[in-house]
């Protein structure tokens, strides 16, 4: 289901979405319940639409002064994974919806995201699908065109795409990079992964040592951005922000390596070490 | 959005945060008006002259024009008409801000807090800002109070505290409590630290700050609990909810190419380097310039066009980055998903046309919807324009361009 599903943004990806084959069975704008939008049902709510339709994934696109609510909505409504794609969410709304989310069933991507794409077969997000060639490589990334560009590397190399994860670039998330490599690394369709990161946070780091703690089952590639960007600036992402000594490229790079990361310099080295890691 | 010292006491005096008392000043004669009042109030000589820039360690820091510091007490209206002359309109220089300073337009005539009283004073040190391991707010605060943090920090780890607020309670007084207990406070000094720190996370919380940093954290000689300097990030999203703080931004702090680079809603920040960027997504423009600098160049900039790369963007991408006399090379690399790599090409040539003449050379990486006919597109115009399609190519033309 599409949360804000009559608006500009919502109506042009959920079209997108349909066209790829996913399976998107109606929406929630509130006070627009009971018409139909892209031939599907709209409803007043998110337990409303789940009841009539049995949705248990939401992609949201509603403005950032509405988003955490519409988060916390379809997570009481029973959602399963809400897919949060809106930029500008204020940081105190997002504090308040990582502690719902505790006690709630919920797996939350996003906010500020591309999206969740199995390539060829579902996509729940806003990125261009002809990219993501399938095969049996995971992406893990917080920005978004450096997804598409990874997984077109990916897929020059040889290689395909198995999901492409966009956790987002904002100081607060939902899914971290180290519980999108532990899905990976339990997933059978993936056998190696690419994990990019950014400078500011511990996210990266916190994820490799996972790595090195399950023994490298799987190869991880690995590139951070922001080797050249300057301390104390806020670089497009709210969560782009180098704060201290621990978070900035170079920091991450090392602690990546020595968990046994394969940490590429260049982005545009990405595909084609993944290509030679996998050779080996 | 970064604020000034005063501006945030004046925030912070409306959520009864006690603060050093004072008056923001842009000219001398102001500034003998602000030692008159404060002298009539607190019936003290002796006055703070303290400069108003967007960065620390002004104390130390030095007016590169007459060597005075930017922070200076005075105790007599001729030594406040004397500071004051010396640091308004100066340059000052200090840790943070780089060997070329920052002009001072305002600077804050404060009362002196270092007054004589039956106890003890004290210095103390105190943050709260956003833990982002696990999504908490933490009030972080320590004895050693007026050093730099980080120094703290790294030398003895042991005198920081930090007190994390659950987001479904809130500061709890116990919480409070706890805080002014560590830092040694007893009597009227208790009750006023727990008021303090109760009001200043109210504070924290109402105005959507990212940060706020009290240093020192006062403990004056009749137990009073002050802020005596206030340094306050606020949220950039948030700022829709608070349209009266928006007001509050100083643009004068800002590079102007910045300022002007957000008329055209594009996010720039002006870098060092001689080779200028303009590339749609924050983390694909992060990697670009990182790119940039393994060819053997340094980027200019950091330019995110966003989602919609046309002929507009391009332009004023162009020419906010071509203000720039140490660019030798500008790399364009767009990845098409939604938007279409033809129609992103076509904007770069009527953009160039329109500018007329560039003489450095342009390096247009499209790769994704159309990328091809993009690439044909280009190097059909007649411009001298260089075009690619892979990451590799691109960072190889760059390579060529700086050499």
């Amino acid at each position: 289901m599409v949360q804000g599903f009559t608006g500009s943004e919502g109506t042009f990806h959920a079209t997108q979405m349909i066209e790829y084959g996913t399976g998107i069975v109606g929406g929630v704008t509130p006070g627009k319940g009971g018409t139909r939008h892209l031939d599907r049902p709209v409803f007043n709510t998110v337990a409303d639409c789940v009841k009539n339709t049995g949705a248990d994934v939401s992609i949201i696109f509603v403005p950032p002064a509405f988003a955490a609510d519409a988060i916390m909505e379809s997570a009481e409504a029973g959602i399963r994974l809400v897919v949060c794609i809106t930029e500008g969410i204020p940081t105190q709304d997002m504090v308040k919806v990582k502690n719902y989310l505790q006690a709630k069933n919920t797996r939350l991507v996003g906010p500020n995201c591309p999206g969740v794409i199995t390539a060829g077969e579902c996509k729940v997000g806003i990125m261009p699908g002809f990219v993501f060639k399938p095969g049996r490589i995971g992406i893990v990334s917080k920005s978004g065109t450096l997804t598409y560009e990874a997984a077109d590397q990916v897929a020059k190399a040889g290689l395909g795409i198995s999901t492409a994860v966009g956790i987002g670039g904002d100081p607060i998330i939902g899914t971290t990079t180290k519980e999108a490599v532990e899905l990976f690394f339990s997933d059978p369709g993936t056998d190696a992964v690419v994990m990019i990161g950014e400078i500011g946070g511990g996210m990266e780091a916190e994820a490799a040592k996972w790595v090195k703690e399950n023994k490298n089952k799987k190869p991880v590639v690995g590139f951070i951005a922001g080797q050249t960007a300057p301390p104390g600036r806020r670089m497009g992402h709210a969560g782009a922000i180098v704060g201290g000594a621990d978070d900035t490229a170079a920091a991450k790079m090392k602690i990546m390596s020595e968990c046994g990361i394969h940490v590429v310099q260049s982005p545009a080295d990405i595909g084609k070490h993944m290509a030679e890691v996998m050779k080996k | 959005m970064n604020l000034h010292e005063y501006q945030a006491k004046e925030l912070l005096k409306k959520y009864n945060v006690p603060v050093q008392d004072g008056f923001a000043c842009s000219t001398v004669h102001e500034a003998e008006d602000a030692y008159r009042q404060i002298k009539a109030l607190y019936g003290s000589n002796f006055a703070v002259v303290k400069a108003q820039i967007h960065a620390g360690g002004r104390g130390k820091g030095t007016i590169k024009e007459n060597g005075i510091n930017g922070v200076k007490v005075g105790k007599s209206l001729e030594d406040i008409q004397d500071i004051a002359k010396k640091i308004l309109g100066g340059t000052l220089v200090t840790k943070q801000t780089g060997p070329h300073g920052k002009v001072v337009n305002k600077i804050l005539v404060a009362q002196d807090m270092y007054y004589d009283g039956p106890h003890e004073r004290k210095e103390f040190y105190l943050s709260v800002l956003l833990d982002r391991s696990n999504g908490q707010n933490v009030i972080m605060y320590s004895t050693e109070g007026g050093m730099n943090i980080e120094d703290v920090a790294h030398d003895t780890p042991e005198k920081i505290f930090k007190e994390w607020v659950h987001p479904s309670g809130g500061l709890l007084p116990f919480q409070a409590r706890k805080i002014a207990f560590n830092l040694g406070l007893s009597g009227d000094a208790f009750k006023n630290c727990v008021k303090f720190v109760t009001n200043l996370y109210n504070a924290y919380i109402g105005l959507d700050c990212s940060m706020v940093e009290i240093n020192p954290l006062f403990k004056a000689a009749d137990d009073k609990i002050v802020a005596v300097d206030c340094k306050m990030k606020l949220d950039d999203n948030a700022l829709v909810r608070h349209s009266d703080l928006t007001s509050l931004r100083d643009t004068t702090e800002e590079d102007p190419t910045e300022v002007e680079a957000g008329k055209y809603n594009l996010n720039f920040v002006k870098l060092d380097g001689n080779v200028g960027c303009m590339v749609n997504g924050a983390g694909l423009a992060m990697a670009t310039m990182d790119m940039i600098k393994l060819s053997g160049g340094e980027p200019a900039n950091f330019l995110d066009v966003g989602g919609t790369a046309n002929a507009q963007t391009v332009e004023a991408g162009f020419k906010i980055i071509l203000k720039d006399p140490n660019v030798k090379a500008i790399l364009i690399n767009i990845f098409g998903g939604i938007v279409r790599c033809d129609r992103v090409a076509q904007g770069v040539i009527d953009a160039y046309k329109n500018l007329g003449n560039i003489n450095i050379p342009i390096i247009v990486r499209l790769q994704g919807t159309n990328a091809e006919e993009a690439k044909k597109l280009i190097d059909e115009s007649g411009l001298k324009v260089e075009s690619a399609i892979l990451l590799s190519e691109a960072a190889s033309l760059v390579k060529k361009a700086v050499a």
